[in-house]
């Protein structure tokens, strides 16, 4: 389960650069919920992820995970609750290592790693015999380096790495965005897969509407730092891409309407 | 070149493949380029030195050379990661330091213990000549560093140590300490090098506070030629590159002084392993004429590429 309570975050303080990325973030995402959250740039959908990874320190408002307060926790101290597949292939993974030692760092997460062979043989199978369920043969490339994958193949094994230490929380940072059409649609394949498989508590961005009604059970808009749509249910499953930019155009206007007043 | 020099290159060679050996954890595994070891190789040689003056055992006094460069390497790393000193800039600071400490902890530019005990002095009585047991002590020594630094980084902690320098938001995401990582591995990359000066000052019979000029060059050029003799992606088999490239090293520069006809002296050394280093770098850019004309010149400027 994941609270966030009034949740503040600005960036670069007191600098002409300064910006408020959360202003008040409330959000309780019950346990194995799969929440998508859409937004314009700029509207906040990264921080709150990072808000929850550890990549951002709020100013105000609590970050719960499971009951337990992390506000204060750095990335490393949350691995162990959270795990987060980014949007750049090459960032989520260390290309010059092997797939398995790429694995087995996501395996270790959260608990102390000690002087023990990485990749013991036991470990091994176990690593060939989770591949071997993506179906892209990789199993038989344990020992190849991961750059040599491609975009698509790397985002597959990025999203095995998140379930391999047990945690409960998966952030999914619009892991497809740098993927073609169907590299996209066998990514999404196998994170609804792994979602449900998992029974993961689950926050997916995306700047495809059409993505964030297909998927999931629940649906946030950010705008400016605010969550200005929380839509599930049976009231989810009506909409339809032009009603959600309908829903979109109109908070837009009401903020403009806004302005509007307190200038006049 | 005879024998003797032969051999006299090789023992040198392997006493600075250890140097290699560190500067592969630091600018390989850690992309930390760190230049404390110019320091901290004559900081072990200094340590050593003194401590077998005062009559302690040379296996502790070649131990707490190692602690000592250990420190070395955690000044440089505070440096960086708790107050964020550019690496380049930390490494350089703490070098200098080094500088007054080695005459601190030696009182005096330098210590001779050709008279005295040494790690070797026990096996001098077992038949070998000098000249041969000093290269086959050090290469069980360097042999016996090879196998638990391979067996370490293949290790859960070094496998993590890898991913910090690989990957630095990939490893903190997966729930790796990369500050701690880079604490411990620079801690491990200085203690090497000062075990080399350790190990310098007892083959060669003494300590010399500017021992550690160009330290950093030697084992960046070891480290240069063992990659392009070597070429794997095994760690183990990465590690005894370091060490053949080191003892190749010596032994070109061996045959370079000794090649009458080219004129050059012994205080030409550093010159020639500048321009070596260099070359190595240079060479395999203009291997690949689309390389030479591409704008690829620019991003290769990066020491460890």
């Amino acid at each position: 389960m994941i609270e966030l309570r009034d949740l503040h975050v600005t960036f670069g303080r007191g600098t002409p650069l300064e910006k408020q990325a959360l202003r008040g973030i409330d959000l309780t995402i019950p346990a194995g919920q799969f929440v998508t959250v859409i937004g314009s740039n700029g509207a906040g959908k990264s921080t709150v992820l990072g808000a929850l990874a550890g990549d951002v320190i709020a100013e105000a408002g609590t970050v719960a995970i499971d009951g337990t307060d992390v506000t204060r926790w750095s990335t490393p101290r949350r691995a162990g609750l959270v795990a987060r597949v980014l949007q750049d292939p090459m960032a989520g993974t260390c290309a010059s290592l092997s797939i398995e030692e790429n694995m087995a760092l996501a395996a270790a997460r959260g608990r102390r790693r000690g002087l023990g062979p990485a990749v013991g043989p036991s470990q091994r199978s176990g690593f060939r015999d989770r591949v071997a369920e993506l179906g892209l043969g990789l199993e038989n490339r344990l020992g190849d380096q991961m750059g040599l994958l491609s975009g698509g193949q790397r985002q597959a094994v990025s999203l095995l790495m998140a379930t391999l230490a047990g945690s409960r929380i998966l952030l999914l940072d619009e892991h497809t965005a740098a993927l073609d059409p169907s590299t996209a649609e066998f990514v999404l394949d196998l994170t609804r897969r792994i979602v449900s498989g998992h029974g993961l508590t689950t926050l997916m961005v995306t700047h495809s509407m059409r993505h964030a009604l297909d998927h999931g059970d629940r649906t946030i808009m950010l705008h400016e730092g605010k969550i200005v749509l929380d839509v599930g249910g049976a009231e989810r499953t009506g909409l339809d891409v032009p009603d959600l930019l309908a829903m979109f155009s109109r908070v837009r206007g009401r903020e403009l309407a806004d302005d509007g007043l307190l200038i006049g | 070149m005879s024998v003797i020099a032969l051999l006299g290159a090789a023992e040198l060679g392997l006493v600075f493949s250890l140097v290699a050996l560190g500067v592969f954890l630091s600018f390989r595994v850690l992309d930390f380029p760190d230049l404390t070891v110019d320091g901290s190789f004559p900081l072990g040689a200094a340590v050593a030195a003194t401590l077998i003056v005062a009559e302690w055992n040379p296996w502790a006094a070649t131990g707490l050379a190692m602690v000592a460069g250990a420190l070395a390497g955690i000044v440089t790393a505070t440096l960086n990661v708790r107050f964020k000193i550019l690496h380049l800039l930390a490494s350089i600071l703490t070098m200098i330091a080094l500088f007054s400490v080695n005459l601190r902890v030696m009182g005096k530019p330098n210590v001779a213990i050709i008279t005295q005990d040494t790690v070797l002095t026990p096996f001098y009585g077992l038949g070998l000549s000098d000249a041969v047991l000093r290269p086959v002590f050090v290469l069980v020594v360097v042999l016996v560093v090879v196998a638990l630094l391979a067996r370490f980084l293949t290790s859960e902690f070094g496998l993590a140590m890898r991913a910090t320098g690989v990957n630095a938001r990939m490893a903190r995401a997966q729930g790796v300490s990369t500050d701690l990582h880079i604490y411990a591995g620079m801690a491990l990359s200085n203690a090497l090098v000062a075990l080399a000066g350790a190990l310098f000052a007892q083959t060669n019979g003494f300590a010399d506070v500017t021992s550690g000029i160009g330290t950093i060059v030697i084992g960046l050029a070891a480290v240069i030629v063992g990659e392009t003799v070597v070429r794997s992606r095994v760690i183990l088999w990465m590690l005894v590159g370091c060490v053949v490239g080191s003892i190749l090293y010596r032994i070109a520069i061996q045959l370079a002084l000794n090649t009458d006809f080219i004129g050059l002296q012994a205080s030409d050394l550093n010159l020639v392993t500048a321009l070596l280093v260099a070359g190595a770098l240079i060479l395999p850019r203009l291997g690949n004429p689309l390389r030479a004309k591409g704008g690829t010149a620019a991003k290769g400027g990066r020491v460890a590429g």
